[in-house]
Formats: structure tokens, sequence, C-alpha cells
């Protein structure tokens, strides 16, 4: 056996070209199966997405006005709009952002420059990753606990608190990410210049994360654009104009939410021009991201 | 004291074809390292160095990777404080002050001790805020003074000419060479005595390191300068005084006529001649 090793002898029959084309056509069967799944695949979700898509853009157009702008939500019959949703989902979602950006923006900074795999870091990391994927209901019945229940009453701040604990997990995982990306001698040079660590951190490390950073903060309005729960039970909704933040306020999702499971065909078909231009707004955002990332690179 | 001041050995040709140009004399040190130890965690990665830095000449670091060199060049600016479990024990004088000492005020020691690194690491700003950047960590001045102290860093580091058109440009816009010079630009604005730099044309084209060989070349008339590279022609076409390390260990050091010509430690002999390493 060894001999034959040696001496340059391939082991096993001699080949055969009828059994190296039944093998090729067994391989090229194999190959059309799996590439058939996967395409079957593929089409079934797209198929979906694309009737979800389809009937969206449809129904929501036909319901689309200038009254939807215009108008304050209304009782069923009495020409309505959204105004009063539109503007208060923007309220909420600007003001929750503008609360979970500086925090997630520092905490992500703290896990990314200044942890260093302490276990306090580890912890938070954990935590955040966590809240990241955690329920958003859950959210909302936590502020509820501990803002709406104590203050006597729903009202925007509570709305925009609940969207700010969504929005900073999602920025302190973007930030960690971003300055992760820094290499590691970036930061050796400005040290090496003579410059304090925060000097380093928030002059340079920033600035260069600064397109990915703001990215993440982007996304994470898209996201809670379109959040119901977490509002459901802080903002609860208002079917009068209003921009007290103290009192109740209206908002898309859960005008969409409430619409839709109305009787009234108007109410419907308000959600369904409510359901399109969150859809569009997520979108606009999604492409914003996407080119700012481009273009920074 | 290993070091061997004054001997002038002619710059015939060397060991395995390499030629030392510097036949000058040794200065006076700058930094007078002894008996230093270095340790990554519990990992003895300097083991009893005793080494002088001479003022305004250029010290080369050679030796094969893990040897230690980059080790003892950051022990010069405290870069390993950056990392916990990084420690040095021993001296380090420069003006009176123990480099390694825990007392010792790192921001300032940085501002005398500049570094140049192996990749350019231009900031993600302007040029002109590239350099000023270093200056305003330590200095308060007009902007018409910060503007020639601009043009002057960036005029030493041999760059002004190709960048005083476009100041208010990235910095990222420019190519490796121009970069790595915008970086020894940066360093030299602070205006600190030593220099270290650490492989510092290993990431550039033939033309590039040529300009930044010429460059160091100039800049010692000024600055005391320290250079780890991997390139054996690189350290005896710059260096006056070049240091062998091997295993943690520095070998030999000599003037780099003497090294390169008649070293005095066989496994010098056998790292020159690219036996190993």
């Amino acid at each position: 056996m060894s001999l034959s090793l040696a001496a340059g002898v391939v082991p096993g029959p001699r080949k055969d070209p009828a059994v190296a084309a039944a093998l090729g056509r067994r391989r090229k069967r194999a190959d059309a199966v799996i590439r058939l799944l996967c395409v079957a695949a593929t089409l079934i979700g797209l198929v979906f997405l694309a009737s979800i898509l389809i009937t969206l853009t449809t129904r929501g157009f036909e319901a689309m006005s200038l009254r939807v702008f215009t108008h304050t939500t209304a009782a069923p019959g009495s020409d309505g709009g959204l105004l009063n949703a539109i503007v208060g989902s923007l309220i909420q979602a600007l003001l929750g952002t503008a609360i979970g950006t500086p925090i997630g923006i520092l905490a992500g900074t703290y896990l990314a420059e200044y942890s260093q795999g302490s276990k306090f870091g580890n912890a938070v990391r954990f935590v955040s990753d966590i809240l990241l994927s955690a329920p958003s209901i859950l959210v909302g019945l936590f502020v509820y606990q501990i803002l709406v229940l104590p203050f006597g009453g729903f009202s925007g701040w509570a709305g925009a608190v609940a969207l700010a604990i969504i929005v900073i997990p999602v920025v302190i995982r973007t930030t960690e990410d971003m300055l992760q990306l820094i290499p590691n001698t970036l930061r050796e040079a400005v040290i090496a210049l003579g410059s304090p660590k925060w000097k380093m951190v928030v002059l340079v490390c920033w600035k260069a994360a600064m397109a990915g950073i703001i990215t993440g903060v982007l996304l994470a309005v898209a996201r809670v654009a379109g959040e119901t729960a977490p509002l459901l039970f802080t903002s609860l909704g208002n079917n009068a104009w209003s921009t007290d933040l103290a009192r109740p306020m209206a908002s898309l999702p859960v005008t969409i939410y409430s619409f839709a499971s109305s009787p009234f065909e108007d109410w419907i078909a308000l959600a369904w021009a409510g359901a399109l231009l969150i859809t569009l707004g997520v979108l606009a955002i999604n492409i914003l991201a996407r080119t700012l990332l481009r273009v920074s690179k | 004291m290993s070091t061997t001041t004054g001997t002038q050995a002619a710059p015939t040709q060397g060991f395995g074809g390499v030629q030392a140009r510097s036949e000058a004399a040794l200065n006076a040190p700058r930094i007078a390292i002894r008996s230093l130890d270095f340790f990554y965690g519990d990992n003895r990665a300097l083991k009893a160095i005793d080494f002088d830095i001479p003022d305004r000449q250029v010290s080369g670091m050679i030796g094969p990777s893990g040897c230690g060199k980059s080790t003892l060049l950051r022990v010069l600016n405290r870069m390993y404080s950056l990392y916990p479990g990084q420690r040095a024990t021993g001296e380090a004088m420069l003006d009176g002050m123990n480099i390694v000492a825990p007392d010792c005020d790192l921001n300032a020691l940085r501002a005398k001790v500049g570094m140049v690194f192996q990749k350019p690491t231009p900031f993600p700003m302007t040029i002109y805020e590239n350099i000023a950047f270093g200056v305003r960590l330590h200095e308060k001045m007009p902007k018409a003074q910060m503007d020639e102290r601009v043009e002057w860093a960036l005029a030493r580091a041999a760059i002004w000419g190709e960048v005083k058109d476009r100041l208010d440009t990235s910095a990222l816009g420019l190519s490796g060479g121009q970069q790595q010079r915008l970086c020894i630009a940066r360093t030299i604005a602070v205006r600190p005595e030593v220099i270290l730099f650490d492989e510092p044309t290993s990431a550039l084209d033939p033309i590039s390191t040529l300009k930044i060989e010429e460059l160091i070349d100039e800049l010692k008339r000024d600055f005391t300068i320290v250079i780890v590279t991997h390139n054996m022609q690189q350290a005896a076409r710059c260096a006056d005084q070049v240091a062998f390390f091997y295993l943690g260990e520095l070998i030999e050091v000599a003037p780099a006529a003497q090294m390169f010509t008649a070293p005095r430690h066989a496994k010098t002999q056998e790292y020159i001649t690219g036996r190993f390493g």
C-alpha cells in the first residue's frame, strides 16, 4: 500500500468516464433543486412584501388628500384629517430622540472609550442589548408606572420618554460600533501630541465616527416613528388639536390603531393614509441615512 | 555602558552590502536609559536596558520582530500607559526627569517627546486644523501667529509647497507620503525636543521613503531623533548611532559606521548580513 503510494500510483479504481458523467448529472440535478428552493423562498417573501406595499400605496393614496394635512381627527362622517396625529408624532419622535440621543451617545462612548472590558461596562452592554430587543409594550408599561400614574395622567411627555427609552439602546449600539471601527493608531496619534483623553474623544474620535453615529440616530428616529405600543399607555391619543406636552397627545401609530379597528369607512381610509405617511417617512429617513454613510466614505 | 564615542570608521562597504554614511562623533546624551525593564503583564519584554540617546542626532533601533525596539520607543513617550497591564521599571532620564516615574506629567512629556507612527494618522479635519490641533493643546496664540506656526511646521516637513493652496481641505485627501509628512509637521509644530519615529516609511513607496529620510536628516539639526526600522539600509542611511536589539536585550550599540563595518557581537553580524530576522 505504502509502496504504491510512494510510487505515485493513485489508489482506488481507474477513472471511468461513465461514472464521471453520472456524478456530473447528479451534481447538476442537486444544483437545480437547491436553486429552485432558494428562488421559491425569495419569491414567497417578495410576494408578501409586494402585496403589503401595493395594498398600502393604493389604499393610502386613495385616502390621501389635502384634508389629511389640514384637518384634525374628527368624529366619523365629519370630514376629519390627521393633522393633530402628524404633529403629535413629530413632536414626540423628535423630543424622544432629543432626550435619548445624548444619553445614547455618551453611554456608547463610555463603552467604547472608557470601559476597557470592565465588568460594569460588560453589564451595561448586555442590558442595553436586551433593551434593544425588548418588546416595546414593556417600555410603555414601565413609563405608565413611573410617569403616568404618579403625575396624574397620560401626557405627551410620557410618550416622548417612552420613545427615548427605545432610542437609547439603538444609539448606544451604533455609537459603540462606530467608535470601535476607529483604528487605535489614530487614538495613539492624538495622545502622542500630549492631548488629554477627553479631547481625543470629543475632538477626534467623535469627528471620525460622526457619519455613522448620525446614521444610527436617524435609524432610531425611523424606529420610533412607527412605535404604537409605548404610546398607547403614555400619550394615549387625543382627538383634538393639542401641542401641550402635559396633556394627552395624538400620534399617527395610535390613531392608525384605533381608526383601523373601527367600523367607520372614512376612519379606516384615514388609517391607510396615516400608514402610508409613516412608511414614506421611514423610507425617506432610511435613504437619508444610507446616503450619509456613502458620502462620508 | 556600551556606547562607544568617537570611533571614526571609514564608510566603506560594510556587512551584507550595507554602507553607513554618518561618520559623526556622538553628542552628549539627551535621554539616558538605565536598567530599564518593561512588562506586558508578566512577560518581560525589555531586560535591563542601558542606552544613551545623543542630543540632536539620529539613533536607529534595529532587530528582528518582537525584539523590543518598538516597545522601547513606546516607553520614551509613555504610550504604554494607555494600556493597563503594561509597565516599565528603571530609569529613562530626560532633562532631569524620569520618564517612567509614576508622577511624570504625561501631557507635558508628550509635548517634549513627539511621535510619528508606522501608518500615517491624519485626523479627520482640515490640513490646517491637523497642525493647529497639537499646538492648541499646549499654547494660546492669536490667529496670525498660528498661521505662521502652521506654515513653519509644514515648511520644515517639506510639504508646504504641496498643500499651501489647500489648507482648508480635508487631510484625508492627501496621498500616503504626504499624509506622513503632514504627521511629521503636526509633531514638529508642538516644538518637541525629541521625535520618535516608529517604522515611519514601512507603509510608503520608495520615493516618499526617500523624502522622509531626507527630512529626518534635515530635522536632526534641531531635534533629537529616535527611529525604529526594519530596513538595515535605512538605519545606515539615517542613523548616527545604531542599537541592535534581540529578544528584549540590547545586544550592541555603536556609531553607525562601526556597527555596519565592524560589529563586535556575532549576533549583530548575523542579523546585519541577513542570516536571520
